[in-house]
């Protein structure tokens, strides 16, 4: 066996060893192993395989460059953790806001058993029919624990993506600072889509009203 | 001078039920002229229109949002004057500081309170 043949051999059998271990690079490197082999006189035959090695290679390039367009990294690090997040997040106030209603038909009871006849049937009637139609929390609650999960698994399935992928396809892109974020606020540079339009916060990341009326004060000094 | 509750109220938002919460509790401060609108370019349009006392707007809205209203209202010369108060989800210093910076009047952060509206129109129309 040629030194070449040998090099071939030992790339794919550690291939077929520990095929979750292999990256592209692996593979385009023995592609390009078996191209650079082929020489001499080249019968149609070897032509037709080098022209179909060639293409294997730049479609693999062409794949990783797709994919890495994609940003699947920013896809398992920003995006899912931040939609998991905002799930919870509805799970907990719809949970919240549920707790106060039934709280207010709580005090309701209280107030129709001080009163007789028909505005008495009537109160509960009102009271029995929120009851009813605040059970959404628990089915809402249900479903969206259904999302969470579907979501989860994605992120699995990219990270197995981007392990076969390569790191270097993953790597986020540079983020502007906060610092950088707060200057253009006050200097009035500020890009409204990019920085401004963010929705609702999670609870624990959010500025309270006090907060928020400091931060106005602030203004007139 | 006390507050006239006859003025118009504008208040825009792109979800219905925030309308109607925001109605509500208007209605029981005392104010009952109270107009809607979905988005602000149908609130720009509107304040052009009538005399309106005070608006209550959104941030997140397509096609302009409350940002953008804001900075129109405050670029026309019937409107600049016009007491805005922003009530939005978006809590972050960069938003309040933008909003401050564009001419908000004063700004409530979501999720809020009767008492919060009540304190923060007092501030700005004076009490009531």
């Amino acid at each position: 066996m040629s030194a070449f043949s040998k090099e071939v051999h030992d790339k794919l059998d550690a291939i077929q060893k520990q095929p979750s271990d292999v990256s592209t690079d692996h593979i385009i490197s023995v592609v390009r192993s078996i191209m650079a082999s082929i020489e001499g006189e080249l019968s149609p035959t070897d032509l037709k395989i080098h022209a179909e090695l060639e293409e294997l290679s730049n479609f693999i390039q062409s794949t990783r460059r797709e994919i890495a367009g994609l940003r699947p990294s920013d896809i398992n690090q920003r995006h899912i953790p931040t939609a998991t997040d905002e799930l919870s997040a509805v799970v907990g106030a719809t949970e919240e806001a549920t707790g106060k209603i039934l709280d207010c038909c709580s005090a309701i009871e209280t107030i129709a058993a001080t009163v007789e006849g028909e505005a008495a049937s009537g109160l509960i009637d009102i009271v029995t029919r929120i009851y009813e139609a605040c059970s959404f929390q628990d089915i809402t609650g249900q479903r969206i624990t259904k999302v969470v999960k579907t979501l989860q698994h994605i992120e699995t399935k990219i990270d197995e993506l981007l392990k076969i992928i390569g790191p270097e396809i993953g790597a986020e892109q540079e983020q502007v600072s906060h610092e950088d974020v707060m200057e253009q606020s006050r200097n009035g540079t500020i890009d409204e889509k990019a920085h401004l339009l963010n929705g609702p916060q999670i609870p624990q990341a959010a500025s309270t009203q006090d907060e928020i009326d400091a931060l106005l004060a602030s203004f007139d000094n | 001078m006390a507050v006239n509750k006859e003025m118009h109220v504008l208040i825009v938002d792109d979800y219905k039920t925030m309308l109607r919460i925001l109605r509500g509790l208007l209605l029981q401060l005392g104010f009952r002229n109270v107009e809607e609108a979905d988005n602000g370019a149908t609130a720009l349009a509107k304040l052009r229109g009538a005399d309106f006392g005070l608006v209550i707007s959104d941030w997140n809205m397509e096609p302009m949002t409350g940002l953008q209203l804001l900075k129109a209202v405050r670029a026309e010369d019937k409107l600049k004057k016009l007491p805005f108060i922003m009530v939005t989800a978006e809590s972050k210093p960069e938003n309040v500081i933008t909003a401050k910076q564009a001419g908000v009047s004063n700004y409530i952060v979501k999720p809020f309170n009767a008492e919060t509206l009540k304190s923060k129109m007092s501030s700005v129309l004076g009490p009531f």
